[in-house]
């Protein structure tokens, strides 16, 4: 088979074709993105009527992943990690029920947040879940890890995590493919009690992933991504190090073997015998992870009852926050960690901004307008590209918490006396998350205006398709939204009157209004454009 | 031999271009690439880098380590400072001299100028001027490719098979107009 340039996220979409999945479910959210939007374009996912259609939220999109699963096909769900707060519920009880066809949940993490309002570590949920978990460290594991997931899922029934992080998911590399195999025909699970976890059957299902354990510990230890060396000569420390953090320890010492004993872990639960024998045998180790300090607090409660120093993140020598790089692994190492010259006094910071022509500008310039008479304060809003409003030019916003909190959050400032109470929410994160906070509206009559900026895509990740496109106006309506207050308006700037008009109008409306301005994403209007140039051409 | 290159501009100013074909020319010598990409919510104008590491023998991390990088390739003369402490003390420092502004507190671009010229080993070019020149509009970014190439020890030929290979696919016309912006950046340095 050929050898394909593939992005991490990329390498494990097209492991998970090769090894005969049957569907994909996710939501946008970076740095998992480009795992559907590959499968969306492969040729051999769509002759294989591969499912790979956006689904409205990744709880949704989880729940869809165990149905398929429960037919016994092969299936995964992809999200960031965030994402897995929203389908955390469908993902605990997946362990209980575990899965008949191969199930894989791919959380991408955001060390840095790069793109992103928190940097909580997804093998914190693996572990919870007591589920294997899979951290690859480079674009052929994550081909490979793709494989090995479904395998030990099917042994096991169980569901696997499969946990990216950023710089793996947006990095490109070779990587070597095997022949592809086929679908698992359709096969409902042979055990009935297998998905009903009424909570006689709960218990003895918590019991049975009790006893799985030692097996997974088992192929954790027997792993072939995971790897112990014991010969090397220096035990004045021993390293562990797990998924992309190896890449790192690699690159400090360049041609030259590393001089200490290291166990390299892409695999949990944490092989204890290995890591036990490494204690026993070196003064102190180090642990260098990609991420929270998981495996250091783990192995602080182990210490085989001895004294000797476990160093990482909570000591120090990483540091707390962010994420790794070769320099910081070098000095936890102590070798010399170089840096080239400071960043000169004269450059200024570049964040990311609206585009030009961006309607989200319109909608805020005029929001700003009509409002202009009440004190700062009354703006809620969300996850997307209008979170940029919050930056000058605009400061048009107040909150961005998590997806659809701007309607809630309005409502429950709505609720302690607060006007007015606005909530500025996009189309895809309405869908996503904001239609249930907008029935908690309409049900107690709360006194807010929610503002629906419709962009017709999810254009912070690229410009998706979202399931409510189109019909945004429908479900206001059927949520009980009078339809006097759904006003909707083109955001540009020979509109401005009726644009301020209509914000004015509502805000003065003592109940809950719905404003929708809708105007495409420049960013997908372009792209469409250039299509067809080039088709054209 | 390895090539550790940052490639830096403002989002949507095309330096994933300028990596593809890079990683073309690595990949026709049967080289090992990794490539780290910015997605997400700085390709909205905001700063953006691109880790490019290419190497006949194998490469393990993803980020190009601190103080090692062989060349800060920058479409923009601010963005090329930014990644400073990545370069080499011997590293190239090659620059395009038309700023990108969107931002309000712009720095004055004669002291950026100024900055790069510190630099022993700089090209600071008007890439968007040649570009304009040899009729290749948007082919700013191949004119940088064009005038980082014999520091990064690629020939001419190897780039133009790897341009060929990359756009041959939207037409002749495109191919020809990339292959001029190659030339001249051949010819700027």
């Amino acid at each position: 088979m050929e050898k394909m340039m593939l992005l991490g996220d990329e390498a494990l979409a097209q492991g998970a074709l090769d090894a005969g999945i049957s569907g994909f479910y996710g939501y946008p959210g970076t740095p998992s993105t480009e795992i559907i939007e590959y499968v969306q374009r492969s040729k051999q996912a769509i002759e294989g009527k591969v499912h790979r259609v956006w689904s409205s939220n990744e709880k949704t999109a989880m729940e869809s992943a165990i149905g398929m699963s429960y037919a016994g096909k092969r299936a995964m769900v992809t999200m960031k990690h965030v994402g897995l707060n929203v389908a955390a519920d469908p993902f605990m009880n997946s362990a209980f029920t575990g899965a008949n066809g191969g199930l894989i949940v791919t959380v991408a993490d955001d060390p840095s947040m790069h793109s992103s309002q928190n940097e909580q570590d997804s093998r914190f949920y693996g572990k919870f879940a007591m589920i294997p978990i899979l951290e690859p460290s480079n674009q052929q594991e994550c081909y490979d890890m793709a494989f090995h997931a479904f395998e030990i899922s099917e042994k096991y029934h169980v569901p696997v995590l499969i946990r990216l992080t950023t710089r793996l998911s947006h990095s490109r590399a070779g990587v070597q493919r095997r022949e592809p195999g086929s679908q698992n025909p359709m096969k409902k699970p042979e055990d009935p009690f297998q998905f009903m976890l009424l909570p006689a059957i709960a218990r003895k299902k918590y019991k049975n992933l009790i006893q799985k354990q030692d097996d997974f510990v088992r192929e954790s230890a027997e792993s072939p991504f995971n790897q112990a060396s014991f010969d090397a000569p220096d035990r004045s420390v021993g390293i562990i190090a797990t998924g992309l953090a190896y890449n790192y320890l690699r690159e400090v010492y360049g041609d030259k073997p590393i001089p200490h004993p290291v166990i390299k872990i892409c695999q949990y639960p944490l092989p204890q015998k290995a890591i036990h024998q490494l204690y026993e045998s070196c003064d102190k180790l180090l642990i260098l992870e990609e991420g929270m300090p998981v495996v250091e607090e783990m192995l602080k409660g182990l210490s085989w009852g001895g004294t000797k120093p476990i160093c990482g993140r909570l000591d120090g020598s990483i540091p707390r926050d962010g994420e790794l790089n070769p320099n910081k692994v070098a000095r936890a190492l102590g070798l010399p960690a170089e840096e080239g010259k400071p960043i000169p006094e004269i450059v200024s910071p570049r964040p990311p901004a609206l585009c030009v022509g961006c309607p989200h500008a319109d909608s805020f310039l005029a929001l700003n307008e009509a409002m202009k008479d009440f004190d700062r304060g009354h703006v809620f809003s969300d996850i997307g590209c209008y979170t940029l409003g919050f930056m000058p030019p605009y400061n048009a916003i107040n909150s961005c918490v998590d997806m659809g909190a701007s309607i809630t959050m309005a409502k429950g400032a709505a609720d302690a006396g607060l006007y007015p109470a606005v909530a500025v929410i996009g189309d895809s994160t309405f869908t996503h998350s904001g239609i249930t906070g907008l029935l908690d509206c309409v049900y107690e009559k709360s006194n807010v205006v929610i503002v629906i900026l419709d962009n017709s895509t999810t254009a912070m990740t690229g410009g998706q398709e979202y399931t409510s496109f189109g019909r945004l106006e429908e479900i206001c309506i059927g949520l009980g939204v009078p339809r006097e207050h759904i006003r909707v308006f083109i955001p540009l700037k020979r509109n401005w009157d009726e644009m301020v008009q209509i914000y004015k109008e509502e805000l003065a409306y003592e109940g809950v209004s719905v404003i929708i301005p809708r105007r495409e994403c420049v960013q997908t209007l372009m792209k469409k454009n250039k299509d067809l140039m080039e088709k054209q051409a | 031999m390895k090539k550790d290159i940052i490639l830096a501009g403002v989002g949507g100013q095309g330096i994933l271009t300028i990596a593809a074909i890079l990683g073309r020319a690595a990949l026709n010598r049967n080289w090992h690439l990794k490539q780290a990409e910015v997605h997400g919510m700085s390709q909205r104008g905001g700063d953006v880098q691109s880790h490019l590491r290419l190497s006949d023998s194998e490469i393990h991390s993803d980020l190009i380590t601190m103080g090692q990088a062989d060349m800060i390739l920058s479409v923009e003369p601010m963005e090329a400072l930014r990644y400073l402490p990545y370069l080499a003390p011997d590293g190239w420092l090659i620059a395009n001299k038309t700023p990108f502004k969107n931002i309000t507190n712009y720095p004055d671009i004669e002291g950026i100028y100024a900055e790069i010229r510190k630099h022993p080993n700089h090209v600071l070019i008007d890439a968007d001027a040649i570009a304009r020149e040899v009729k290749s509009a948007r082919g700013m970014n191949i004119v940088m490719l064009g005038a980082a190439a014999t520091h990064l020890g690629f020939s001419a030929e190897e780039l133009g098979t790897a341009i060929h290979q990359s756009f041959i696919r939207k037409g002749e016309a495109i191919v020809e107009a990339n292959m001029r912006a190659l030339e001249a950046g051949l010819n700027a340095q």
